[in-house]
């Protein structure tokens, strides 16, 4: 694959105010991709930034019922399609497939070239105006998608990636996977994020570790990569994204809420010194 | 079998549709020439191959979800590992999840993986899979990577190879059961599957959920896709439907199934809910360190429902079989 080439084309059109581009990968499916790039966008916005959401999973798109947005029409400007603004400040756009179905449960059956092509015009088509930081919210795997997404958003910038895994190590052995992936692909892994690490009784406070404990830490550590946190398993948040409510909002005293804050704040951090 | 959208580009036609070669988008592609020849709708050899090859294996089971995570690969090894109980039925397990694959390691193979050489060896007939136990063989990709590092980095066509390749070329023998494992969404490897089988009887598909809209939205999409080609669905499973906390047995909803969960969506679409798993951390541990949950804590509230559900599994089988005899006693 030649990405390298391709960062001397010059046509960063409708990214060229976007200040930072960062993917969400996870070799594994289900660890919470979609629920922590919605959270991660609600604290960066709820610190002040304007943020974009890429829902690039063709064959499962999330996130518009995460945000509580719906099915929107999306309209189409000079510059491309408009993304959809999810609160009246206009500080947290998204974009995703959901919007372009017109019957929610009718299966996107694609083979790979079309779901290239499409992600194509999604990086490249939407008219993000100015914004502080762009997520990609991406599917499992090491496939069509995410080639497609890191050709044509090299042309512009990765700032770099932030991996989910859950503690397993059915989980992390996938995740191990993707992080060769970035290495191969020469995108920055800004760190990795355990979720669903632990789950607390609400009835006795005893902790359970569910799908057991520490192996994010330990991946990271295996990898050379840095260790963004642990998000725990909590049902409170779990609630939140099946209604599209805002965790932040909610709960802002949780741990579960402290946790994406604080790992929100390192990635901005690591994204600025760079 | 492509969706075409409204809003969306139009890409390749596809190569056996009836445009193929001929659309606009065609122009310039280097295959149009041999796309316009009609060469490409012509179906593929390997789909009779693999026929051929398959006709010694009585009942075929894909194990399908939209979403990932749910507990598609911890229930295909579990299915394998109950129906492997009886010492009589020759079991395999497929894993086709060519960029995540775990069933290598769920099923207490991925120390071997070093070896993966000698373990997936040509044999006469073919590639010989792993054996569990002498009544349960196993085949993924894994067994083909040297390190757990490796990435597997390919696109469709390349995945759809291996899978044919899976299917046609792996020395399958007789067997009762082959458990198909699929990766997340309704795309290459999952139209493949399908494809390949075609010339062959499958029994049907498991479909795989845990209790939210989140991740029902998606296993809707995938029953769609089953309707659309034509794959009978044997029923729907919910998987982490409930954690008892082990100290103070209460209950908690950790996926709320805030629409209804895989009960409503069943009496929605009108398909048989084969039964709820509870989350049980040893189930993860099990998968963890290779070994079979339902060997090791046979008393489990889950272990009960996974029994429930394979037995259920079992008589759609023998059913779906008996059926196929009388349908073609019946064409002769």
């Amino acid at each position: 694959m030649s990405v390298q080439n391709l960062e001397e084309n010059n046509g960063d059109g409708n990214l060229s105010q976007v200040r930072h581009v960062v993917l969400i990968l996870s070799g594994k499916g289900g660890v919470g991709k979609s629920t922590i790039t919605t959270q991660l966008a609600l604290a960066l916005t709820h610190a002040g930034n304007k943020v974009g959401i890429l829902d690039t999973d063709l064959c499962g798109p999330s996130i518009p019922r995460m945000l509580s947005v719906g099915r929107p029409d999306v309209h189409q400007c000079d510059s491309g399609w408009v993304p959809v603004y999810t609160d009246s400040r206009k500080n947290l756009a998204l974009m995703s497939i959901g919007f372009l179905l017109a019957d929610p449960d009718e299966a996107v059956v694609w083979r790979g070239p079309k779901k290239t092509a499409l992600i194509g015009q999604f990086v490249s088509d939407v008219a993000w105006g100015e914004l502080d930081v762009l997520l990609v919210d991406t599917p499992p795997g090491t496939s069509d998608e995410h080639l497609a997404i890191l050709e044509n958003l090299k042309k512009h910038r990765v700032d770099g990636a932030v991996l989910v895994t859950t503690p397993q190590a059915v989980s992390t052995g996938d995740v191990r996977r993707e992080i060769t992936f970035c290495k191969k692909t020469g995108v920055r892994v800004l760190g990795v994020i355990e979720n669903m690490s632990g789950f607390v009784c609400p009835h006795c406070s005893e902790c359970s570790n569910i799908f057991s404990k520490g192996g994010g830490e330990e991946l990271a550590k295996l990898t050379g990569s840095v260790f963004l946190g642990c998000v725990p398993l909590d049902p409170q948040l779990s609630s939140s994204i099946e209604e599209g409510k805002d965790f932040a909002e909610l709960f802002p005293d949780s741990t579960t809420f402290s946790a994406i804050s604080s790992i929100s704040h390192t990635i901005l951090n690591s994204l600025q010194t760079t | 079998m492509a969706e075409v959208l409204d809003n969306v580009p139009e890409h390749c036609p596809g190569t056996t549709s009836e445009q193929a070669g001929k659309s606009s988008t065609c122009q310039g592609c280097p295959n149009q020439t041999l796309c316009a020849s009609g060469a490409t709708k012509a179906p593929d050899p390997a789909i009779a191959e693999i026929g051929a090859k398959l006709s010694s294996v009585k009942h075929k089971i894909l194990v399908l979800s939209g979403k990932g995570g749910v507990g598609k690969s911890t229930f295909s090894a579990h299915l394998a590992h109950a129906l492997a109980g009886d010492s009589t039925k020759e079991i395999a397990l497929l894993d086709i999840d060519i960029c995540g694959p775990s069933i290598p390691r769920i099923m207490g193979l991925e120390g071997e993986q070093v070896n993966t050489l000698h373990i997936v060896h040509q044999s006469g007939s073919g590639w010989s899979p792993v054996y569990v136990e002498d009544n349960l063989a196993v085949m993924s990709i894994g067994f083909l990577l040297s390190s757990p590092d490796d990435a597997v980095i390919w696109r469709g066509p390349k995945k759809n190879g291996m899978i044919k390749q899976f299917l046609r070329d792996v020395d399958w023998g007789e067997l009762d059961y082959l458990i198909v494992d699929t990766p997340p969404g309704t795309s290459d490897e999952h139209l493949s599957i399908v494809q390949y089988l075609g010339s062959t009887h499958v029994d049907g598909a498991v479909i795989i959920t845990t209790p939210q809209e989140v991740s029902l939205q998606d296993v809707r999409k995938e029953i769609r896709f089953c309707q659309k080609v034509k794959l009978p669905i044997i029923g729907v499973v919910e998987n982490m439907s409930g954690f008892v906390c082990p100290k103070c047995k209460n209950t908690s909803q950790i996926f709320p199934p805030s629409s209804g969960g895989a009960e409503k969506m069943c009496a929605d679409l009108n398909l048989p809910l084969l039964g709820k798993v509870p989350l049980d951390p040893r189930i993860a541990r099990s998968c963890d360190e290779g070994k079979s949950f339902l060997s090791e804590v046979p008393d489990s509230p889950a272990a009960k429902v996974y029994q429930k559900i394979v037995q259920s599994i079992q008589d759609y089988c023998s059913n779906s079989a008996t059926q196929q005899q009388d349908i073609t006693t019946r064409q002769e």
